[in-house]
């Protein structure tokens, strides 16, 4: 049935070197824990994009309630926790997960460095994956904000204030993060949209070049 | 799986990269490397979701045993909240408050120190060129991260002492303050040190502050049903519904409430 679905789409697309692209490939025997116990430390990668898919799919779920003013924003949240079933454990997931991203990208970060695998000819997915972390902070720094509780709110303040003792450029930086003079309605309205539209826009895009390098250049040999 | 081009073209490696294109581009081959190979699909796959289902039982069991911490609604009026930041932020945050990086040296703290050090994290494979990989090997890099490292986690040990010593001298306000209840206590007192939102605002020994009044004597004042109205409906600057807890935890909290006299 599966093979009869493949060959008719193979016969019109030839996604034969699509799927081996995806799928076909050998994994060689030093990052493999099956072999070597050790090789755990090539899981933080896969781990790293696991839990960002379950950040997806819960942020999702999130907006389905969760509503970005400064009267409703705060109340959606505490209904969706309290009242709507299992909104407790997709905003946990979400909640625990930001963290946990983070853990396993700083994780993989220090894999690669200590394995020296940003070495020729692999520096350019090295300076991607840099900017997959500046994407995933940034993600944490706007998520932050969402709940409106005193603690996202004052947390915010200081975040915003530090960007605007930067020299020359700081006032600009916090009159674009606030959208005004105050930390309020507008603040809470872009920082909603930078963290469910521009950074996941950007964090897939550049997801998918890490992954198409990492493909390209396969894996890096055993030390 | 092989689809009928597939005999049209060699592949190299691991990768969709045709043989005759070859050159530089190649990607190694792993039947170069020593040891056993493995495909992909579907023998490292399934070793590698077992993996992931581990890490999510543990991830939901983290989740389902801490729920995500809501606090009182925002309110830009009261100024003596003491704000912190997530704790991955920490030594940045921390970082600005030591004497010269802080004042008039505050640029050293925003952007000199952890621009070079981003800067030099985002440049690594250009300032570590030589061909060994061994930690072992390139003695600089592997110090220099190393020493950051130690950087990073004292500066959060830092910010989490500074943090926790300056609750413990205001008493009560954010943070997770904890409370000890003896197992003999009135039940409305166990109910009481639950309720962090309140605590946030009425303190944890029930002493107010500077935006909330004192509770000690509320006895006094109201009754157990003016409390269990109030802390329905709200009074002032106090926000409705902040009691987590069912109606009869409410009626044990009141009543505890209103023996304080």
């Amino acid at each position: 049935m599966f093979r009869r679905i493949y060959q008719w789409l193979d016969e019109r697309l030839n996604i034969g070197p699509l799927w081996r692209d995806l799928a076909d490939h050998e994994v060689p025997e030093h990052v493999n824990p099956a072999h070597h116990f050790s090789a755990f430390v090539y899981c933080f990668g896969g781990l790293t994009f696991f839990i960002t898919v379950i950040q997806i799919l819960s942020g999702m779920f999130l907006t389905m309630y969760y509503v970005p003013d400064i009267l409703n924003a705060y109340q959606s949240v505490k209904y969706l926790q309290n009242e709507v079933a299992f909104g407790v454990i997709v905003r946990g997931m979400h909640h625990w997960g930001a963290s946990l991203v983070i853990v396993m990208m700083f994780l993989h970060t220090l894999r690669v460095f200590f394995t020296g695998a940003y070495k020729s000819p692999r520096e350019m997915n090295w300076v991607v994956g840099m900017l997959l972390f500046f994407v995933m902070l940034g993600l944490g720094f706007t998520g932050y904000l969402l709940p409106w509780d005193q603690k996202a709110y004052w947390a915010t303040q200081v975040g915003v204030k530090i960007a605007g003792s930067v020299p020359l450029i700081g006032p600009y930086i916090e009159t674009f993060l606030k959208g005004g003079d105050v930390l309020g309605a507008q603040t809470l309205a872009r920082f909603f949209a930078i963290h469910v539209f521009f950074l996941p826009g950007v964090l897939l895009a550049l997801m998918g070049v890490h992954f198409i390098l990492i493909r390209r250049q396969g894996i890096s040999g055993p030390l | 799986m092989a689809g009928r081009h597939e005999k049209d073209v060699e592949y190299v490696g691991d990768s969709r990269v045709i043989k005759r294109r070859g050159g530089p581009l190649t990607p190694p081959d792993y039947t170069e490397f020593p040891g056993k190979t493995e495909p992909f699909y579907p023998n490292f796959l399934l070793k590698e979701w077992m993996i992931a289902v581990v890490s999510l039982v543990a991830f939901l069991v983290l989740t389902m045993a801490h729920p995500s911490p809501l606090e009182a609604p925002a309110n830009p009026n009261d100024t003596s909240y003491t704000p912190l930041p997530d704790w991955y932020f920490f030594f940045l945050y921390q970082l600005l408050k030591y004497e010269y990086t802080s004042g008039p040296y505050t640029v050293v703290g925003t952007i000199l120190i952890p621009g070079l050090a981003f800067a030099a994290l985002l440049l690594a494979p250009w300032l570590d060129r030589g061909p060994k990989r061994r930690p072992k090997d390139r003695p600089v890099a592997t110090s220099l991260m190393l020493l950051a490292l130690a950087a990073i986690v004292f500066l959060t040990w830092a910010a989490v002492d500074e943090h926790q010593k300056h609750m413990a001298s205001q008493g009560g306000g954010s943070g997770a303050p904890t409370v000890e209840v003896s197992p003999d206590a009135p039940e409305g007192e166990k109910i009481w040190a639950k309720q962090t939102t309140c605590q946030g605002c009425h303190g944890v020994d029930l002493k107010g502050s500077g935006f909330a009044p004192s509770l000690e004597h509320v006895g006094s004042n109201l009754s157990q049903e003016q409390i269990v109205d109030i802390i329905k409906n709200g009074k002032g600057q106090m926000p409705p519904g902040q009691f987590q807890g069912s109606e009869e935890e409410l009626q044990k909290l009141a009543e505890w409430l209103a023996q304080k006299k």
